[in-house]
């Protein structure tokens, strides 16, 4: 039994101040017709939620069915930081494997406010997000800040690196429809660009944006049983927790774990979260097409290609300056134009990043199209230790 | 004077510590101070002891905030950019982050020694800080 990705949708990514259900039905509908099937043919529901939008947010599959029309199909809402969309994935996925249903809905959609993401309302001093800001006023921008001064003191990396990383998304970006940013940028403007948290400027950082996406997920024997040609298997969904002791200091924490008592563990999180991946779809990262990572930071893109296992640690640097990750090259990393031409809609991302798997997969990826894709992996990792990997495969 | 957090850390004639806990079990530390059951997924146990950490480190990275941070965080006026160091305490095998007192960006460097100290939030309370180490 595998998993076949029927069909994707997406609404384009934006500052559209309008209701996040509107973007996740939009999303849903297109991924619908592009699969093949209507509304009533399916059999379950996920909505990946959103924690900024009231309570309609906490509970997005049921809003979502709402929205769609009642039809008595099974549902469930989950939240899991920025890997909401993976485990709502997760979720469709196992059910389909178990048996339980042919063919499921997996939606997400944000809509944000302006400016730094700020911790979910009321004065709440046990909770240690809303203690980062009031005791440190540590925003997301500065962990992703110590991550990036600490791959220059250990790898040399420098700002111009950075910058390269924003130069070639946006590249890719300005190729996609679907991203908010679809202007080429220069090394020289990342670099002009106002500095924001310490090596990291305004335009290494990734915006917060409005946007919604969708795949219906099916059985192989559903999609055959359709007559659907040229499948595209989700082959993998990892999920994995980090492993005690974390040394690396992760969103929203005060300090790590210690290693006092216990030696830190062979692999850190993010190389667990696409080890687990790449076990589970039985591939390694020399079958990659290509490969979507989480670039909150252009310097995290630099992190995440050693994670995933494209080089070893500290090369990241010299394979992005040879051109082998861009569009064109032999193993290009967010040919969607990664979060950089996006910013982040939370609950929609990791779909969207399977979205842009399927797409390639399929080579209906028009002028971001990698040549003849057999396998692609997409990673993502949050607060509070969820993360994600998926693979992709034909 | 009014400590931002209670509990976190103590300021007296030593100096300022950070309360962090460990467990009587297996010796794992923590900070934020955690009561209850020990993190280290191989242990039981439930008795963690209250402890000072160590007081000097070495920088494992930092970084500032240019703007200022959103509320609850209360922003001085005028604002000048907060500094932020997360540092790995001498011995304990864990990383804390807390503001910079006295230093810029430009004065730091990753794996320089700094040690605890405290100092006001703009409205008032004390909280943990890092300075250059004596």
């Amino acid at each position: 039994m595998r998993v076949v990705v029927l069909g994707t949708g997406m609404h384009p990514w934006g500052k559209w101040g309008r209701p996040f259900l509107e973007y996740g039905v939009a999303a849903a509908r297109t991924a619908l017709r592009d699969a093949g099937i209507v509304w009533t043919d399916v059999q379950y529901v996920v909505g990946a939620d959103t924690i900024r939008n009231g309570y309609p947010g906490f509970i997005a599959g049921a809003s979502y069915a709402q929205a769609l029309g009642w039809t008595g199909a099974r549902i469930a809402s989950c939240y899991a930081a920025c890997a909401s969309g993976a485990q709502a994935l997760d979720i469709a996925r196992t059910r389909i494997l178990a048996g339980l249903c042919d063919v499921a809905l997996v939606i997400g959609a944000d809509s944000t406010p302006k400016g730094f993401f700020k911790p979910v309302g009321g004065d709440r001093p046990d909770d240690p997000d809303w203690l980062r800001f009031r005791l440190l006023g540590a925003t997301n921008p500065a962990y992703f800040g110590l991550y990036a001064r600490r791959r220059m003191a250990l790898y040399g990396s420098t700002p111009a690196d950075f910058a390269a990383v924003k130069v070639k998304n946006a590249r890719a970006g300005s190729l996609n429809p679907m991203a908010r940013y679809r202007k080429a940028v220069t090394v020289e403007e990342v670099l002009a660009s106002p500095m924001v948290a310490d090596p990291l400027r305004l335009m290494d950082i990734c915006a917060t944006s409005d946007g919604g996406a969708a795949v219906v997920l099916a059985s192989e024997s559903y999609a055959r049983r359709r007559g659907v040609q040229d499948l595209v298997f989700l082959s993998a969904v990892s999920t994995v927790t980090p492993t005690f002791p974390n040394m690396v200091l992760e969103l929203p924490n005060f300090a790590t774990d210690s290693s006092a008592a216990v030696p830190a563990p062979e692999r850190p999180f993010r190389a667990a979260i696409a080890a687990a991946a790449y076990e589970e779809a039985g591939v390694g990262p020399e079958d990659l097409s290509l490969a979507e990572v989480y670039d909150l930071s252009t310097a995290l893109e630099l992190d995440w290609m050693e994670d995933i296992g494209l080089c070893p640690p500290g090369e990241a640097d010299k394979l992005l300056r040879s051109g082998e990750t861009a569009l064109g090259g032999r193993i290009p990393v967010n040919p969607s134009g990664g979060l950089a031409s996006f910013g982040e809609a939370i609950p929609a991302q990791a779909i969207a990043q399977l979205c842009e798997l399927t797409t390639q997969l399929r080579g209906r990826a028009g002028h971001r199209q990698v040549p003849a894709p057999r396998a692609a992996l997409a990673a993502n990792q949050g607060l509070f230790g969820h993360g994600s990997a998926l693979v992709a495969t034909r | 004077m009014t400590h931002a957090i209670e509990g976190w850390f103590a300021v007296d004639a030593d100096g300022v510590f950070l309360l962090g806990t460990r467990c009587s079990a297996c010796g794992t530390v923590c900070f934020p101070p955690r009561h209850g059951f020990c993190p280290n997924p191989r242990c039981e146990g439930e008795e963690m002891e209250v402890t000072r950490l160590p007081r000097r480190g070495r920088v494992w990275s930092y970084t500032n905030a240019c703007y200022p941070p959103p509320a609850p965080f209360v922003a001085a006026q005028p604002y000048e950019p907060v500094t932020l160091a997360a540092v790995e305490l001498d011995g304990a095998g864990i990383v804390v982050l807390g503001q910079v007192a006295g230093l810029t960006v430009d004065q730091l460097e990753v794996g320089m020694e700094l040690e605890l100290t405290s100092g006001p939030l703009a409205d008032g309370p004390l909280v943990w800080m890092w300075r250059r180490a004596s």
